[in-house]
């Protein structure tokens, strides 16, 4: 069974349509791509998917629970985590306090345990920083815990993203462009990440330009064009799949 | 209520509705070049009746106080602009208000120490004898208070549409890159909005003087129906403006004589009452105006 | 121990100096000054919890200081009740009113979010005026009784025990709010502040935090407008206009929105020049406002941003290349939307 399926999902916005009728499937334990010239549509999915918007028509399903009308912070306690194409890093807080806030959910301190400093509190406080150093740990960003997050450099930022997300121990992790900005060698150490967390028993559905990354990386792709799905499969098969191609009008897919 | 009452109501709704409608569009001048809510616009509307107030003691006739009165206030908005606003306009929300409102604080006090406590009158435009209509008697002043705002509205209207300046304003307000780029000076727009902004607030001010006096402190509540005005016919959008302080005129005149005891204590209440409505269920007004912040 | 203190210095110094300063001065004056300055601060912590960590704006916050002096007032007054219970009960009502107005509140942002909290001010005030039956209208209410432990009455009359009294709750409610900048609530604040979407795909439920803040800055607000009943004595509703609104939020913006402590340097600020202001008379709103917007204009980040701003000038002077340590404006709440040169 398919931890994420996305059905028949159609998004207008206003006149405009974004996505029509799609459908795919992510299983468990694989590394998904979704690509497809600028306008496409994949960032309209992220945000049906982790529920920043809703979709017109169609259903998303998320082990087997219709999502596509969750609030996010619904869609991220049950297991979506996310990233986003424009960093949305929180810049005055230090790179561990951001990775904190991802453990919210995973806490119960409320009010008066913070206001008093109550035993509840100081036990959350502890269990909070061991994972969020953990989850540090997990992309190599802990050396940087203290510092300031707005000083990172826009790859690191991304990075820390992902951090953030996977303090909230999703099951599914969207990452929207991770190697935009990258070198060759950082990608490289991307790509070593995103496996590590696929092994660590993660769902990743990513969004890429990088082609080279994409093709690296991905168990499966998804091509969309326009709104439209127009391929699904292994890398291979994408790059020599002729409507695929043509949507590319000629963009070198090697 | 007789057919004849309901005249009279509208008919006071409509002077106060008009100064409403003029200092609503002065918002949204200033809020479509800008995106800052100025909280001294009231402040305009007090100059300029306070001023006039001045110049006809000094033994100006009233259409030269009247002149006279828009040009100092322009002047005043010309001044703030460049002095206040033009270091705040790439500033968060948070600091466009508070200086906004620190210098509606200062023009207030300004004004009193320039004009006293006391509310100043100024002579009707035309004589204190009223006009009878549809059985009805009407004030000469309501008749030339919403005359000129028509007036002034359709010569805004023109200006905007018709003339080079008004059109590289428009531009501004709808993408200030692009108009950017297309070689329309920003700042002298914005300047140029302050400007138009504090002359049509001042033409408000006075002539809603003679009806209902002038004091030091009469701006700032003047300022906020403005403001709910602008809000109930949808921020930016300056014909939703127009009919939005109309509206509000009337719905205000009107609710002095239903509400039960004809208490009028609670007349300043319907307008915030109606601005946290029209936010809570329609935020972008009854015409639509533009989209609410969603940063 | 030394880890605790050094957590803890710039708390406990401030702490110990204004407990202390009734012991060095019995100038009644100047501890009404000081005992106005406590009332202030419990507001200011409350605002600066809602604006600085969460983001929200309010202009109407004179209404839940006036719920909570005129709450405290009607209850002892016309039905007898203890003042502190007076106190808890005027608080649970306004967090109940800003509880209800938050909800459809919160959701709105910048400019909308100001003027729906200035409109839910100026109608509370209308009612405080409007409702004589309740409120004696414009005339306010007099003979309200002084706050008492046991043998120990607050008054005017006895100014140490009241600064003590009014300066240890204050106190309480700054440890309060460091406590919590400090912890998993503080921290899903800041992140709804900085980048809303990031915080609710992290799990953070906009609605609720930001609906708790607000109750807990009327919670605030509330308990400084019931201990300034209770310590003059006597309210009306010319104390809970926009102006004063206006004061409480310009007082916690000049402070510095980014930390706790911009709301006691504004406070203290704000209760203080004032004082001096008066030798100009009419003129001191004036030299107020303009002393105001040339603060937001050259200091955007507020009192608390003092010595980095400093800093940076010293750097520019000395024309030196160093990266410049704190980039945010807390000032500005919502950037822009529409800013003329930014990227779009």
């Amino acid at each position: 069974m398919p931890i994420l399926k996305v059905e028949a999902v159609t998004k207008r916005f206003g006149g405009l349509e974004a996505l029509r009728d799609v459908t795919f499937s992510l299983y468990d334990g694989q590394i998904k791509a979704l690509i497809g010239p600028n306008g496409a549509g994949k960032t309209t999915l992220f945000n049906l998917m982790s529920g920043m918007d809703r979709p017109t028509a169609g259903h998303i399903y998320f082990g087997g629970k219709d999502i596509g009308r969750l609030a996010p912070h619904q869609a991220s306690r049950l297991g979506v985590g996310r990233t986003f194409q424009h960093s949305k890093v929180f810049d005055d807080l230090s790179v561990l306090d951001n990775v904190k806030v991802g453990r919210h959910a995973k806490s119960t301190a409320g009010l008066l345990s913070a206001f008093f400093t109550l035993p509840r509190h100081r036990r959350d406080e502890r269990s909070i920083s061991e994972h969020a150093y953990h989850a540090l740990r997990r992309v190599g960003l802990e050396a940087k815990a203290e510092e300031p997050a707005g000083g990172l450099p826009m790859g690191e930022r991304h990075v820390l993203e992902i951090a953030r997300a996977l303090a909230t121990e999703p099951r599914v992790l969207l990452l929207d462009e991770p190697a935009a900005g990258l070198n060759n060698e950082e990608t490289d150490q991307l790509a070593e990440s995103v496996r590590r967390i696929r092994d660590q028993g993660i769902t990743v559905l990513l969004v890429e330009h990088d082609m080279g990354f994409v093709m690296d990386i991905s168990d499966e792709v998804v091509v969309l064009d326009y709104g439209r799905k127009i391929a699904e499969g292994p890398p291979l098969m994408i790059q020599n799949d002729e409507e695929v191609i043509r949507a590319y009008l000629g963009e070198d897919l090697n | 209520m007789t057919f004849e009452q309901l005249l009279q109501y509208v008919a006071s709704g409509l002077t106060n509705g008009s100064i409403y409608a003029l200092t609503a569009l002065g918002f949204t001048l200033i809020y479509n070049a800008t995106d800052i809510i100025n909280f001294a616009q009231g402040e305009f509307v007090m100059l300029g009746g306070l001023s006039a107030v001045s110049l006809h003691e000094a033994g100006a006739p009233l259409p030269v106080a009247f002149a006279g009165a828009v040009l100092t206030v322009t002047v005043v908005g010309i001044l703030f602009e460049l002095l206040a606003i033009r270091p705040l306009l790439r500033s968060g929300v948070l600091t466009q208000i508070i200086v906004t409102v620190g210098a509606s604080l200062a023009f207030r006090t300004g004004a009193l120490m320039i004009w006293g406590r006391d509310a100043r009158p100024l002579p009707s435009f035309s004589g204190e004898t009223p006009v009878r209509l549809l059985g009805a008697t009407f004030n000469r002043q309501t008749i030339w208070v919403f005359g000129l705002t028509l007036v002034i509205v359709v010569a805004l209207q023109l200006f905007y549409r018709r003339t080079l300046t008004g059109k590289a304003v428009r531009a501004c307000s709808i993408n200030p890159m692009a108009a950017r780029l297309m070689g329309v000076s920003y700042s002298r727009v914005v300047l140029l909005s302050f400007a138009v902004s504090a002359a049509i607030s001042a033409a408000g001010g006075v002539m809603i003087t003679p009806a209902s006096f002038m004091s030091y402190a009469s701006g700032s509540l003047i300022g906020l129906k403005g403001f709910a005005a602008a809000i109930l016919g949808g921020l930016g959008n300056p014909l939703g403006a127009v009919i939005g302080g109309l509206l509000l005129g009337i719905i205000e005149a009107l609710s002095v004589g239903l509400l039960p005891g004809g208490s009028s204590g609670y007349k300043d209440g319907v307008a915030f009452l109606i601005l946290v409505l029209v936010l809570f269920a329609r935020p972008q007004g009854l015409m639509g105006g533009r989209i609410v912040d969603k940063a | 121990m030394v880890a605790f203190l050094r957590r803890h210095v710039a708390f406990l110094a401030f702490a110990v100096v204004m407990m202390g300063l009734p012991f060095f001065t019995s100038n009644t004056y100047y501890l009404s000054v000081l005992a106005f300055t406590a009332t202030r601060l419990m507001t200011s912590l409350g605002l600066n919890l809602l604006m600085g960590q969460a983001g929200q704006i309010s202009l109407g916050h004179a209404a839940f200081v006036g719920m909570g002096a005129y709450g405290s007032a009607i209850l002892t007054t016309r039905f007898g009740m203890n003042p502190w219970l007076a106190m808890v009960v005027a608080a649970v009502v306004a967090a109940v009113v800003a509880g209800i107005i938050g909800i459809p509140t919160t959701k709105l942002k910048g400019h909308y979010l100001a003027m729906a909290t200035l409109g839910f001010g100026e109608i509370v005030l209308i009612l405080l005026i409007q409702v004589k039956s309740i409120t004696k209208g414009t005339d306010g209410i007099t003979g309200i009784p002084s706050l008492a432990i046991g043998n120990l009455v607050f008054t005017q009359y006895n100014p140490r025990a009241m600064h003590l009294l009014l300066w240890g709750v204050a106190l309480l409610m700054l440890r309060m709010s460091l406590n919590l900048a400090d912890s998993r609530v503080g921290r899903a604040l800041k992140g709804l502040h900085r980048a809303e979407v990031a915080a609710t795909s992290l799990g953070v439920d906009a609605t609720f935090h930001k609906v708790q803040a607000f109750m807990i800055s009327a919670v605030f607000a509330s308990i400084a407008g019931s201990f300034t009943a209770h310590y003059v004595q006597y309210i009306s509703p010319g104390s809970f206009t926009l102006t004063f609104s206006v004061l409480l939020v310009t007082g916690v913006v000049i402070g510095g929105l980014g930390s706790i402590w911009g709301a006691v340097w504004g406070t203290l600020v704000m209760m203080i020049l004032p004082e001096y202001l008066k030798q100009y008379e009419d003129a001191t709103n004036l030299v107020f406002g303009i002393l105001v917007i040339v603060i937001m204009i050259f200091l955007p980040g507020g009192l608390v941003s003092l010595g980095s701003a400093l800093g940076k000038l010293r750097t520019r002077v000395g024309g030196r290349d160093r990266r410049a340590a704190d980039t945010s404006d807390p000032g500005s709440l919502e950037g822009n939307a529409r800013r003329p040169g930014g990227a779009a």
